[in-house]
């Protein structure tokens, strides 16, 4: 199995490892502090939780705070792992 | 894909881990300044304690029984808040400068997280310092206040710098120390208040802002 394998074309994008670096040190995050930290607009950012959303990465919660809807992701365990294996892969990448 | 984007990747994710679980703007020529307040603020009291000759340490044991004067403590108070409410204020204004020129938002998730982990043994030391005073063991105090600003340091140092847990765990000796000195409070208040401050915010200078 070369290294290569272990890289994870689901990660492959600037604002989707963000999103997941992010949720691997936070417990969750909602939509508001994603899109601050990631500099991404509404619409960009939706569509790479979609994606994460569909490999089924991270968690999405959907809740009323007060009167107001909030979204809020968490990394699933799945998630996590895959994410790990992915840093591995690159910092062996980086190594040789 | 070639080996920079790898790196790149690495970089990317260790930058968006630490931004979103600390609060790094804090800034380290704020602790110096707060240091050099705590320093003159220990001189006036200083001066107002030798006016009220009340600073010999040797008759220190017959003056814990009694309560301290009034206007004396007032004075002592008074010179405790401006250092404090200086040193708050410098640390709040000079971190809203970095925060600015670093791109990150000053009042977030994360600076919460932080202030509200700082807070929390800072107010139960300063219940508890109260407890001390009215039950006439008013010798603890400058230990209690060093103990509980050590403890919160190490509580907070999980939400910002790492460093600032070296720092608290400086002034938790310190503070264990100086409970077998009682008398000389004001002067281990200044090491760790004062010395310590611009040791921490020195070295947090040079390793983090000066570029």
């Amino acid at each position: 199995m070369s290294l290569i394998d272990n890289i994870n074309k689901a990660f492959d994008h600037r604002i989707r490892l963000g999103i997941m670096s992010i949720l691997m040190v936070n417990d969750h995050a909602d939509f508001k502090m994603l899109k601050e930290l990631l500099g991404a607009t509404d619409g960009n950012l939706a569509s790479h939780t979609k994606a994460l959303e569909k490999e089924e990465y991270i968690k999405v919660e959907k809740q009323f705070i007060g009167r107001k809807p909030n979204t809020r992701y968490s990394a699933t365990k799945l998630g996590k792992l895959q994410f790990k294996k992915h840093i591995e892969a690159l910092e062996k990448l980086i190594g040789k | 894909m070639n080996p920079n984007k790898y790196l790149e990747d690495i970089t990317e994710i260790k930058k968006m881990m630490n931004r979103s679980s600390r609060f790094i703007s804090l800034s380290g020529l704020s602790g110096v300044l707060a240091g050099i307040y705590a320093l003159i603020g220990a001189y006036f009291a200083k001066k107002t304690l030798v006016e009220h000759s009340a600073m010999d340490a040797a008759a220190y044991s017959q003056r814990n029984s009694m309560p301290l004067q009034d206007n004396l403590t007032l004075n002592l108070a008074f010179i405790a808040s401006c250092v404090v409410i200086a040193a708050m204020l410098t640390g709040i204004i000079l971190s809203i400068r970095k925060a600015k020129k670093s791109d990150e938002s000053i009042w977030n998730k994360v600076s919460r997280r932080l202030v509200f982990h700082f807070f929390m043994p800072l107010f139960a030391g300063g219940i508890f310092c109260i407890a001390l005073i009215q039950n006439g063991s008013s010798g603890l105090v400058a230990s209690a206040t060093l103990l509980f600003y050590g403890l919160a340091c190490v509580n907070a140092s999980k939400y910002t710098l790492g460093d600032v847990k070296y720092m608290g765990l400086a002034f938790i000796i310190l503070s264990l120390v100086s409970t077998q000195f009682l008398g000389y409070g004001l002067y281990f208040w200044a090491l760790g208040f004062g010395l310590f401050h611009i040791i921490y915010g020195g070295l947090m200078y040079f390793k983090y802002e000066r570029s």
